[in-house]
């Protein structure tokens, strides 16, 4: 049946297709959709859940694979790393049930911390690697991929890129499915990891994968077509930019679907019918060095440019029009036509929404603290926007649950600071706990913040122990934060509503005052899962026009209309936060009195 | 093969907009590809979708000067779209301008007059529609997405007919939503044949 699906709706209907019984990962751009896909079109056959984080995700997904069970686990790649413990040693002890670990990469980047690439992480883990150039081969992909999973019982990653995976197209989904039955767990040693053991496994890996490379020679998405002696090698969303670059043009083109194991015997068949090759892929140059190590393992005389010859650009995303600008040098191709200069446009960066509970707890903290030495540790999430003017609220930011933590180094360094530690909801959950744990036994003096919006926000709304639903659409008892935080030892914990911004300011206050770990624990839903409240607008003969409502809040709501400051309904969430600090209190609810 | 860039804010539904035309195109037997952006910059940032319509298409992406039409939701977006367009494409645009904190905090004075008076320098197939008006047509300020979609079938630009439109919005909206959508199409499509 032909449907129009995103790329990462197509994963989730190839690994439904191939018969997987269980589903879990953690939100990610640009991961994120497959898990919800999955979910989505769950017949009652088969588990899903959002893990608490990408670790507890691969390890839950090892033990049902222990016990004969298809899994996939979805994250991006900044997950792979929270991952790496389990999937380090899995990589050894090896898996039953077919088990497809899907990482999505982020070439620009887009939406992450890091421009770290996947392929690289399959060949330090030693797994097979499939690096989809479309939604179409994502999904035939997935299916191969529990196919070899189970055929090495090897744990198989699969690495989409933003563009695969955001990327939709019309294609045709079969509705045919595997039923697949799990065994269950059969008692054995082989799943106790020890050093002999991983002695000897070792060993087997390094015999297997130069024979995977050799099969995966063959495998149909790996290619060598066209012809010359200038060839081009590439791979994932990248052949699809080059594919549309050659116009009619059929030069030698090797296209990599396995980055790892290498499909070396193919590679070498592309090597010798050769004299140059431009490597054209994004983030590492991965192909790049493995065709370098080829020449000169085989004494091939032929030059590779890419990446390292600083033919191709080190990093950001490739696009057609890049892709362009390198094969007119290389391949004499009409060079691209120069883009219209353009005249100076207003900057958009993104901001904090209209009626966002983070504007409030930043401008609490803000107000509290003015006049004093502090610094603020932010975290991942919506929240991280709190750094732009005129907030200004995040000094720091590192990764997932990282601002706990580095609150507390920084205070030792300057404890007369205050240190302030910013953390959402559902980071709190996923990475927080470990951190809270070390300041309050080792009697660090900080002053966390935690805002709970009820939801995963950044990620598009998705459930977490704070929010009391799951993806089998059960409604659990919810996890406290306020409670965790008292149980972890935490002795002064307040909880408010951030949009009553006198008691927010005196709360933090009073938090700032204690000496040792203390919290505040602002809660507000975020907009995207609440109803807007009656609406405010700006009483203009009662406005002075100081503009104290934009300069110090930034609410993309609020903009002057000639001398006066002026409330675009259609943004207004009544949040109330402006009618508070305006000085004249000229922000008023619609239709009443403030 | 036709290819449309879709440019605007985050929040403004530029995403639905790129999946109605290629559900509507897919309906018509032809292969669509998109490409759109998801994450932090849907946090009232620049949002770009990329629609490409027709069967020998590998990149989602449109290449720049790829494009027949620029869809622009707000008048900056379109602006900054334009090395995306044909030498002989089309804009259509709201005139609404969305003013960015950034502009607020430094007392900019940005309106979208410069932007609209650049674009009919420099892109001569131009219509526009007055965001204000369609807001007051159809109820909601929600639907300028689906205007711009009704303005774009009206010219016969994008392949797919008002019809065409409408059943893909019947089949991707929220029943509840529906007739708003439909409101603002017709609207949209009055716009620029008046």
């Amino acid at each position: 049946m032909k449907k129009f699906l995103m790329g990462n709706e197509a994963i989730a209907y190839g690994a439904v297709s191939a018969g997987v019984n269980l589903v879990c990962g953690y939100p990610g751009t640009p991961s994120t959709e497959i898990l919800e896909t999955a979910a989505a079109i769950n017949d009652g056959s088969y588990y899903v859940e959002w893990s608490v984080n990408e670790k507890a995700a691969l390890e839950v997904a090892a033990g049902a694979s222990y016990a004969g069970a298809r899994t996939l686990i979805t994250m991006k790649q900044v997950g792979l790393n929270v991952a790496s413990d389990p999937l380090m040693s899995l990589a050894y002890v090896g898996v039953k049930g077919g088990m497809v670990v899907v990482v999505a990469d982020d070439p620009g980047p887009i939406s992450s911390q890091t421009e770290q690439d996947t392929r690289h992480f399959a060949r330090f883990s030693k797994l097979p690697v499939f690096d989809p150039s479309s939604p179409e081969e994502a999904y035939e992909m997935v299916k191969d991929a529990f196919k070899l999973s189970e055929e090495y019982g090897t744990p198989v990653l699969l690495r989409p890129t933003t563009r695969v995976c955001h990327g939709c197209a019309s294609m045709d989904v079969g509705d045919e499915r595997e039923r697949h039955q799990p065994e269950g767990f059969v008692k054995d040693s082989k799943w106790v990891i020890f050093p002999r053991l991983s002695y000897q496994n070792h060993l087997k890996i390094e015999e297997r994968n130069p024979v995977l490379g050799e099969k995966l020679s063959t495998y149909r998405f790996n290619t060598l077509t066209g012809t010359g002696r200038r060839g081009i090698a590439t791979g994932g969303i990248s052949y699809a930019y080059l594919r549309e670059a050659l116009g009619g043009a059929n030069p030698r083109v090797l296209k990599i679907a396995t980055p790892h194991p290498f499909p070396e015997k193919l590679a070498l068949e592309f090597l010798h019918s050769v004299d140059e090759v431009m490597v054209i892929e994004e983030l590492d140059p991965v192909i790049e060095r493995e065709l370098i190590y080829l020449c000169g393992k085989h004494h091939l005389p032929v030059k590779v440019y890419g990446k390292i010859s600083g033919d191709v650009q080190r990093a950001g995303e490739n696009s057609v029009e890049s892709v362009r600008a390198v094969l007119s040098e290389y391949l004499g191709l009409p060079k691209p036509p120069a883009p219209p200069a353009l005249p100076e446009l207003p900057v958009r960066p993104p901001v904090l929404c209209a009626g966002c509970p983070h504007r409030a707890s930043f401008y609490a903290v803000k107000q509290a603290m003015r006049g004093q030495k502090a610094v603020y540790a932010g975290d991942i999430g919506c929240y991280t926007l709190g750094n732009a003017m005129p907030l200004d609220m995040v000094d720091t930011c590192l990764c997932m649950g990282a601002d706990v933590t580095i609150a507390q180094g920084l205070n030792r360094v300057e404890p007369d600071a205050k240190h302030f530690a910013f953390i959402g909801d559902s980071t709190f959950f996923a990475s927080g706990l470990t951190g809270v744990v070390n300041a309050v036994y080792n009697n660090s003096d900080i002053t966390l913040v935690v805002l709970d919006n009820s939801t995963t926000a950044m990620t598009g709304q998705q459930p977490h122990p704070g929010t009391g639903r799951t993806m089998m659409g059960e409604n659990r008892p919810k996890i406290s934060i306020p409670d965790v935080l008292r149980a972890l030892g935490v002795g002064h914990v307040e909880v408010l509503s951030p949009f009553d911004h006198k008691a927010a300011v005196e709360a933090v206050r009073r938090a700032a005052d204690i000496k040792g770990v203390s919290a505040v624990v602002f809660e507000a839903p975020c907009i995207a899962v609440s109803k807007p409240a009656p609406l405010f607008v700006v009483q203009e003969e009662t406005c002075i026009g100081c503009r104290k409502c934009i300069r110090e809040l930034g609410c993309p709501a609020i903009v002057m209309h000639g001398k006066k400051a002026f409330i675009e309904p259609s943004l207004c969430y009544g949040c109330a936060l402006c009618a508070q600090i305006c000085p004249k209190t000229a922000i008023i609810r619609e239709g009443g009195e403030g | 093969m036709y290819s449309v860039i879709l440019a605007g804010v985050g929040g403004q539904g530029v995403v639905l907009a790129s999946r109605l035309i290629a559900q509507a195109a897919m309906n018509n037997g032809h292969a669509a590809r998109t490409a759109e952006t998801i994450g932090m910059a849907q946090r009232g940032g620049c949002v770009v979708s990329h629609v490409r319509v027709g069967e020998e298409i590998h990149s989602p992406l449109v290449p720049k000067g790829g494009a027949d039409l620029i869809l622009g939701f707000e008048p900056a977006e379109a602006v900054r779209a334009l090395p995306y367009l044909k030498p002989d494409g089309v804009v259509i645009t709201s005139t609404k301008a969305i003013r960015p904190v950034t502009a607020s905090l430094t007392g900019s004075d940005y309106d979208g007059t410069e932007a609209i008076a650049y674009l009919k320098k420099a892109a001569p197939r131009l219509y526009t529609i007055d965001g204000d008006a369609i807001f007051r047509e159809a109820g909601s300020s929600k639907v300028l997405n689906v205007a711009l979609l009704g303005a774009a079938a009206a010219l016969g630009l994008v392949g797919l007919t008002l019809e065409d439109l409408e059943k893909a919005i019947r089949e991707r909206v929220a029943p509840r939503f529906v007739q708003m959508n439909l409101a603002a199409l017709s609207a949209g499509a009055r716009a620029v044949l008046n």
